[in-house]
């Protein structure tokens, strides 16, 4: 376990942390109207008359968006309630044009479950999941656009949400960034969220309060709402809890409060109280019946489940040789992985594992592509692979063919043969570069002669560079120590 | 001419089959019974124009043998349906400018079938109350008024008025405790509230979602089968329609009863009964006899709950669906200097003093720390009902009891308008059904000796409109009841 422990003259302490995080489904429709849930188009563009709450309009579940969430829950380990039951949370406020938001209160689509984590020492943890149910996300609020008046964008307003809520499992922010990392990655291999913080895909509100370390009471939290990465909601949750220990510190209390992430400061900023719990007068939606689903549906969806990032992971470890760190960088994402198996099949996999955590991320993130943009196919990073293994070029002169392949995209045994950079493995060349070196430096050929044999490097060098790079360096090697 | 408009929707439809009248003098007919009859104010907007250019062309499908099964018929839609390009408005201020850009499932499939549109019916605003004196467009005068100007009954009092005075061959209503039968009763009319669930909600302006229920109002039962067979139907946009075959109603009228169970229930029949009412339920359960049914005695013992809990959950749900009347994207807007205030003077003006009532009474009901009592109390009294129901119809058939323990009163009496509590008392008799979601008719059984008409109600278990379809004629033969 990862410790994380404010400390200061008076005491130390701990963080108590859960999280709630909306995640928006990915279908082809709203959750409850025909409207298209596509973003990025023209403002008010994807608005059935449902979204915009007309008179006489009423909702009908989307299949597709139930199928996500019960996908979902598998993914995160979770019991899925065959039985849940839709209800209404009702509120004024413009982007909430029916004045209530269909959600699910007292019957969630998905039960408890949970999610491992890994931690940079090493170790693993598990974050117990309390909850997952469906509901619609808002309209969209507009306040920048002019002084006086606010825009509001149906185009978000009616579009599938799935909420998780974890137990308050978390005592470090490294803890939060983790599961963060981890459930983004569930959700993109299933499919069922694209998990983009920034964009808002994916929102995390944290609850946090601290205690003395060792204590096991629960004192009275905070809520932080807009920390739209993975970064920001670690940084969040460390001001926040110096925040907290600062004001207990110096004897005053926390009061129930909902605070805001500021990114330019780092720090958490103050926005409401909440004396009074908000009154939404949940009740079940009479529009809607309750949601049963039968055996057969989750079978079929787990049946049809895509290998979750721990198997593949373990996968790699078992049957790849990849060590746990490296399988769990490499399976973070999924198109990534798939790259690796591709350019690894055959192959030697903890060579191409390097090649593709090494130079490969190197040259994406230089050139700032997505590794389903990369010039680089993983055909090609494997043939490249090959080419080494079988001494056809030396690892030094791979890295110039890399180059050359991210420019070109072109096949490495095609780059080899044109540019002539076939390794050379005759001994009778490589033995008259070595006599040409031994003659023009028969100071250092003394040298070595007399004990220094740390200049055998030297001279491996100058014959390599003297090879263009093409001498193959074992074989100068064996040659220069029997000639010296 | 003007008997044209005392012909039921079967009569008007042989005599167009047979070509012995044609749509468009049906429709003169009515647009001069609408002239005549404006001092009833069943109608809050006209449109005769369009009905007549539609005539034409159904006098035309006449002519070539392409008539469908309503073709022709002119009809009266509530002001709760939706209807495409035409003013809807549910008689609410909030909504008096409010043209819908869709049509309810109800109205589509009337118009599906050849029916024609005379207009929009007055009603109580938003469906609330029984009398239609909450209309932001005045009260419905009951065209049986004698001296003084008597209610029509509520909230479809446009609708029962507008058919007993012969200004539309037939209406559509609704019923969320009672809003399609006592005006019914008031009228001297017949309407039926089919199960929860044979007709779809979309695009019918929302009272309370988990009781609201369309239904006709017509001339005779028999015109109630016609006009209910093309109402009814599943509709994948409203996720409470029912997927159950809708048998042709049509079909059970002449039936015969021999043998059926007619149950009447101890409980409706309280201590301070109107006597006259009492006699004519006697009545009633004798001619039923008389065609071979037997009578048998029910209880449904927690029918003195009904009317508090529906008072609970239609008032919850009320509190809700009408949230979306905010100002902000249709309907009234009353400006305010911030959204709140916006909010504030558009709900203010735009909402009347029983909308108002209502809303503050659901909002209450639903509050954290009153739900428990109230709304969750509410829906256990609603299973208890339900409960009652699938016990009694062990014993009987089809169940027979007065439709409201009143005659039509005076239009501003300060009795019902002191005490909203008088008002719902009204509602006795018919809100059990809806709490359980039965099909129930009320039918004219005679006058008072006021000269007022008084209805009987039948309920049959759920998706048995079969068996009150059966009954309600014998029943309608023997009361031979004469419409005004």
């Amino acid at each position: 376990m990862s410790e994380y422990v404010i400390e200061t003259e008076k005491g130390k302490w701990e963080i108590v942390c859960g999280l709630e995080i909306h995640c928006q489904i990915i279908s082809k429709s709203k959750i409850f109207s025909g409207a298209p849930a596509e973003f990025g188009d023209e403002a008010n563009e994807n608005v059935s008359f449902v979204d915009a709450a007309m008179p006489g309009m009423l909702p009908t579940l989307n299949e597709e968006c139930v199928h996500q969430a019960i996908k979902t829950g598998l993914g995160l380990n979770a019991v899925i309630n065959k039985y849940s039951v839709f209800s209404r949370k009702n509120y004024f406020y413009a982007d909430s044009p029916q004045g209530y938001q269909i959600t699910q209160f007292e019957h969630p689509i998905v039960g408890e479950g949970k999610i491992t984590v890994d931690l940079s020492d090493g170790s693993s943890k598990d974050i117990r999941i309390e909850r997952l149910h469906i509901e619609q996300d808002a309209a969209k609020s507009i306040h920048d656009l002019n002084p006086t008046k606010s825009y509001i964008d149906f185009n978000r307003c009616g579009v599938g949400l799935m909420e998780i809520v974890t137990k308050p499992d978390f005592r470090s922010p490294e803890e939060v960034g983790a599961f963060l990392r981890k459930l983004r990655s569930i959700l993109r291999y299933l499919g069922t969220c694209d998990g983009n913080m920034d964009e808002g895909s994916m929102r995390c509100d944290a609850s946090i309060s601290v205690r003395p370390l060792g204590s096991s009471e629960l004192r009275q939290r905070a809520e932080v709402k807009n920390v739209n990465s993975v970064k920001f909601a670690m940084q969040a949750i460390d001001s926040e809890a110096h925040r907290q220990v600062e004001i207990y510190e110096s004897g005053g209390t926390i009061l129930q409060q909902t605070c805001r992430f500021d990114p330019t400061t780092g720090g958490t900023k103050f926005l409401r109280l909440k004396e009074f719990s908000d009154d939404y007068r949940y009740f079940p939606e009479p529009d809607l019946p309750p949601l049963i689903l039968s055996d057969e549906l989750i079978n079929k969806i787990r049946d049809e489940l895509v290998e979750l990032p721990d198997a593949k992971k373990s996968r790699f470890v078992s049957q790849l040789g990849l060590t746990p760190y490296d399988a769990a960088v490499i399976c973070e994402n999924k198109e990534v992985a798939d790259f690796f198996e591709t350019a690894a099949h055959g192959r030697d996999a903890k060579k191409v594992a390097n090649w593709l955590m090494g130079d490969f991320f190197a040259m994406l993130k230089k050139k700032n592509l997505e590794i389903a943009q990369s010039p680089v196919s993983a055909e090609n990073l494997g043939k490249l692979v090959d080419l080494i293994t079988h001494d056809v070029i030396s690892g030094k002169i791979a890295k110039d063919v890399f180059e050359i392949m991210a420019e070109t995209s072109e096949n490495p045994e095609k780059i080899v043969e044109e540019k002539g950079l076939k390794q050379v493995t005759d001994t009778s060349a490589i033995e008259a570069i070595i006599d040409s070196v031994i003659a023009s430096n028969p100071d250092n050929v003394a040298s070595y002669r007399a004990g220094k044999v740390n200049l055998l490097g030297w001279f491996v060098g100058q014959v390599i560079k003297q090879s263009q790079g093409k001498a193959n360096p074992a074989l100068v090697n064996k040659l220069l120590k029997e000639k010296l | 001419m003007s008997d044209l408009t005392s012909l039921t929707v079967a009569g008007a439809l042989s005599k167009l089959k047979t070509r012995e009248i044609s749509p468009v003098d049906l429709v003169q007919a009515y647009a001069k019974k609408l002239e005549e009859n404006q001092k009833y104010n069943a109608f809050v907007t006209l449109v005769v124009d369009d009905a007549l250019a539609k005539a034409k062309d159904a006098e035309l499908k006449y002519l070539n043998n392409t008539n469908r099964r309503l073709e022709g018929i002119p009809l009266g839609i509530k002001d709760l349906f939706c209807t495409k390009g035409i003013r809807t408005t549910a008689c609410s201020h909030i909504l008096d400018n409010f043209v819908p850009p869709y049509e309810s499932t109800v109205t589509q499939n009337l118009l599906d079938d050849g029916a024609l549109f005379l207009g929009k019916l007055n009603m109580d605003e938003f469906a609330m109350g029984g009398s239609n004196e909450t209309s932001y467009f005045g009260p419905v005068v009951n065209p049986w008024s004698k001296d003084v100007p008597l209610v029509a009954g509520g909230s479809s009092g446009g609708s029962a008025a507008a058919v007993a005075a012969e200004m539309c061959a037939a209406a559509t209503a609704s019923d969320t405790g009672g809003s399609i039968r006592e005006p019914s009763a008031f009228c001297g009319v017949t309407g039926i509230k089919p199960t929860y669930g044979r007709c779809s909600r979309y695009g019918i302006i929302a009272f309370a979602s988990s009781l609201d229920q369309a239904g006709p109002i017509c001339k005779d039962v028999t015109d109630c089968a016609l006009i209910l067979n093309s109402m009814a139907g599943y509709d994948p946009k409203d996720s409470t329609s029912s997927k159950r075959d809708v048998p042709d109603f049509s079909s059970f009228i002449g039936q015969d009863i021999k043998g059926l169970k007619v149950g009447v229930p101890l409980e409706y029949r309280p201590d301070g009964l109107n006597p006259e009412i009492a006699s004519y339920w006697d009545n009633a359960a004798q001619i039923l006899k008389d065609c071979g049914a037997e009578i048998v005695n029910i209880s449904l013992p927690h029918t003195k709950y009904a009317l508090p809990a529906y008072y609970v959950i239609a008032p919850a749900e009320a509190s809700s669906n009408l949230a979306r009347y905010d100002g902000v994207r249709y309907g009234l807007r009353v400006e305010g200097n911030n959204l709140d205030n916006l909010y504030i003077n558009t709900r203010t003006e735009g909402f009347g003093t029983e909308v108002k009532r209502r809303i503050l009474i659901g909002t209450y009901v639903l509050s954290a720390g009153y739900y428990d009592a109230y709304y969750l109390k509410a829906q256990k009294v609603r299973r208890l009902i339900k409960n009652d129901f699938d016990n009694a119809f062990q014993k009987c058939d089809v169940i027979l009891t007065p439709t409201s323990p009143v005659e039509p009163f005076a239009i501003g009496d300060t009795k019902m308008l002191e005490n909203p509590i008088n008002m719902y008392l009204n509602d006795i008799f018919t809100v059990s059904v809806n709490l359980a979601g039965l099909p129930a008719m009320s039918l004219p059984i005679g006058l008072s000796h006021n000269g007022l008409p008084l209805g009987m109600q039948l309920i049959g278990r759920a998706f048995d409109e079969a068996t009150i379809f059966k009954t309600a004629y014998h029943l309608e033969r023997g009361a031979n009841f004469v419409r005004m």
